[in-house]
């Protein structure tokens, strides 16, 4: 019972990441990898974000509160490093997708092992091309 | 020896369709071919019999394919289970959600907390973090961004003479789009769009001018700048955006702001460890004109964001800013 | 004893898992681009729940927002938008054909 009041957060990051893990490990399509690659992103994100939180306490935003205690505001780190995870998953997505668009325009398929057989039979080609 | 010579002194040209057995064994194809005299061949050849090769089974790329994923499957799943519940295992070892005395929650938190308003003058701690005690960080997650920008260029913006990228059905289909969204007006997306559009980008240039004192900051009003934009240039064409946003725009805007972040906290080479006396009065707190340099750090950061995510949106739809 | 906010924190996330699973398993490439989209909003609440909320602004307007729109640009530039009767994909060649 304990795994459901005190650690759901974590259980919830867990679980989130081996489905992003098994979509990218399992899935042919380029634009499902990418989309459980983010989703694995998010899942570390919440694990480092619920490790700052204490109950009972506000974000660190501190208005007219001019002599703050530690007592009384979240931990301000985890925020701060998943602000700049969120940014940066984003660029690796349009990175990704970018190469996506390029294979597609090339191979005319999203299947990732379509086209490594189609890449393999093209170096082969090429090869041939050479030697003759 | 005198062959090794004799090849030494023929030309580059020469040398790849050379006849000189050395240089055709260097220039061959590394993977060892069937010797030309071997002792059944031989023995064929004195019997005066044709000498037949035996076929090997061949396997086709595809079903080698095949072969691999019959395993590879299986042992993903099984893999990735023994994984998650691992962790799951290790997450019961951990302390209670919520709880107040976790070795997260240590004197590094306290200190920012604490001593966050005296040092950065910021009211929103996590602003004061990040462009103040860690500036140095943002400074690279920009670059990261300004990176990514360019990596998709090289990936996606087309040829200025149409050479290499350039594909004529996907320019004739963008022509026959662009003339479509002038002709036939979406009216709704067009009302809507002007109406919402400078109350998003307003509501964007809000968040990032007071990202010290509230909740926000350059990523998250970057990026609902960046989001305005990509509302208008939906609604009223790509050619109404291209009127104040080009390319020579973006460079200018992306470099210079990356530039002047670097210039406002280069400071911290000449104080030392100590970096978060700038000598600036921090004002009052609350105050928009307040805590040093975090407003136009806070400003070049929403440029930069702004800049990027409309970059990525116009290079995905046109191929160019 | 459990909380209220427990409760909703407990729902929130199941709605996180599903849509994870649910994105993960549809065939149409649409379909998993809008499920990951809501993904992403109930991912704003929980920011919000979590204390955090440069965390929400982020990611409302970046995950919910731009990433969204790239995959769609994405997915429209490779002619998955486009689907006939039976919901498959239609290849890009054959569309110019029947044109």
């Amino acid at each position: 019972m304990g795994l459901f009041t005190d650690h759901y957060y974590e259980i919830a990051a867990v679980v989130l990441f081996g489905i992003g893990f098994m979509g990218l490990l399992l899935h042919n399509n380029l634009i499902k990898k990418i989309v459980g690659l983010n989703i694995m992103d998010t899942a570390v994100y919440l694990l480092l974000a619920q490790r700052g939180m204490v109950f009972g306490r506000v974000a660190p935003i501190l208005g007219d509160n001019l002599t703050p205690s530690a007592e009384q505001y979240i931990n301000p780190i985890p925020a701060g490093l998943v602000l700049t995870g969120i940014v940066v998953s984003v660029s690796v997505s349009a990175f990704s997708l970018a190469l996506t668009h390029r294979l597609y325009k090339k191979y005319h398929t999203l299947n990732l092992d379509e086209i490594l057989l189609k890449s393999k039979k093209e170096k082969e080609n090429k090869e041939k091309a050479v030697t003759h | 020896m005198s062959e090794k010579h004799e090849s030494h002194e023929t030309s580059e040209t020469e040398y790849k369709g050379s006849k000189n057995p050395f240089v055709a064994w260097v220039n061959a194809d590394p993977t060892p071919e069937e010797a030309p005299w071997t002792e059944e061949k031989l023995e064929a050849l004195r019997a005066g019999e044709t000498y037949v090769r035996e076929e090997k089974p061949v396997i086709t790329e595809e079903e080698r394919a095949r072969r691999f994923n019959k395993v590879y499957k299986p042992l993903a799943v099984v893999l990735c289970c023994a994984f998650i519940a691992l962790l799951v295992f290790v997450c019961l070892y951990t302390p209670p959600f919520g709880a107040t005395d976790v070795p997260t929650n240590n004197e590094v938190s306290f200190k920012y907390i604490e001593d966050g308003l005296a040092d950065t003058g910021a009211t929103n701690v996590v602003a004061g973090m990040i462009l103040d005690y860690r500036a140095f960080d943002t400074l690279g997650e920009s670059s990261v961004l300004f990176t990514a920008v360019m990596s998709v260029m090289i990936l996606l913006r087309k040829d200025r003479d149409g050479s290499l990228v350039n594909d004529p059905a996907e320019d004739a289909a963008l022509a026959k789009e662009e003339k479509i969204s002038v002709q036939h007006r979406d009216v709704i997306l067009r009302t809507m769009a002007g109406i919402i559009s400078p109350f998003v980008i307003l509501f964007g240039i809000y968040v990032v001018l007071n990202g010290h004192i509230s909740p926000g900051g350059g990523f998250s009003g970057g990026a609902i700048i960046g989001a305005g934009l990509i509302l208008i240039s939906q609604g009223f064409g790509s050619a109404k955006t291209k009127k104040f946003f080009n390319f020579k725009v973006f460079t200018i805007i992306t470099s210079c702001s990356l530039l002047s972040y670097a210039a406002l906290k280069c400071y911290s080479f000449y104080t030392g460890s100590h970096h978060i006396e700038t000598g600036i009065p921090h004002g009052i707190p609350g105050a928009i004109l307040s805590s040093g340099f975090i407003l136009p750090l806070n400003i070049f950061v929403g440029l930069i964001v702004a800049c990027t995510m409309f970059g990525f949106y116009s290079l995905f739809t046109k191929g160019e800013i | 004893m459990v909380d209220t906010q427990t409760v909703l924190v407990w729902i929130l996330l199941g709605f996180l898992i599903t849509c994870a699973v649910a994105s993960m398993i549809t065939k149409n490439l649409l379909t998993t681009v809008l499920i990951f989209m809501s993904y992403s909003l109930v991912m704003t609440i929980i920011w919000i729940v979590l204390e955090s909320p440069d965390l929400a602004g982020t990611e409302a307007a970046v995950g919910a927002g731009v990433t969204t729109i790239l995959f769609f640009i994405t997915l429209k530039k490779i002619g998955a938008l486009h689907t006939n009767k039976k919901g498959k994909k239609k290849k890009l060649k054959e569309g110019e054909e029947n044109e």
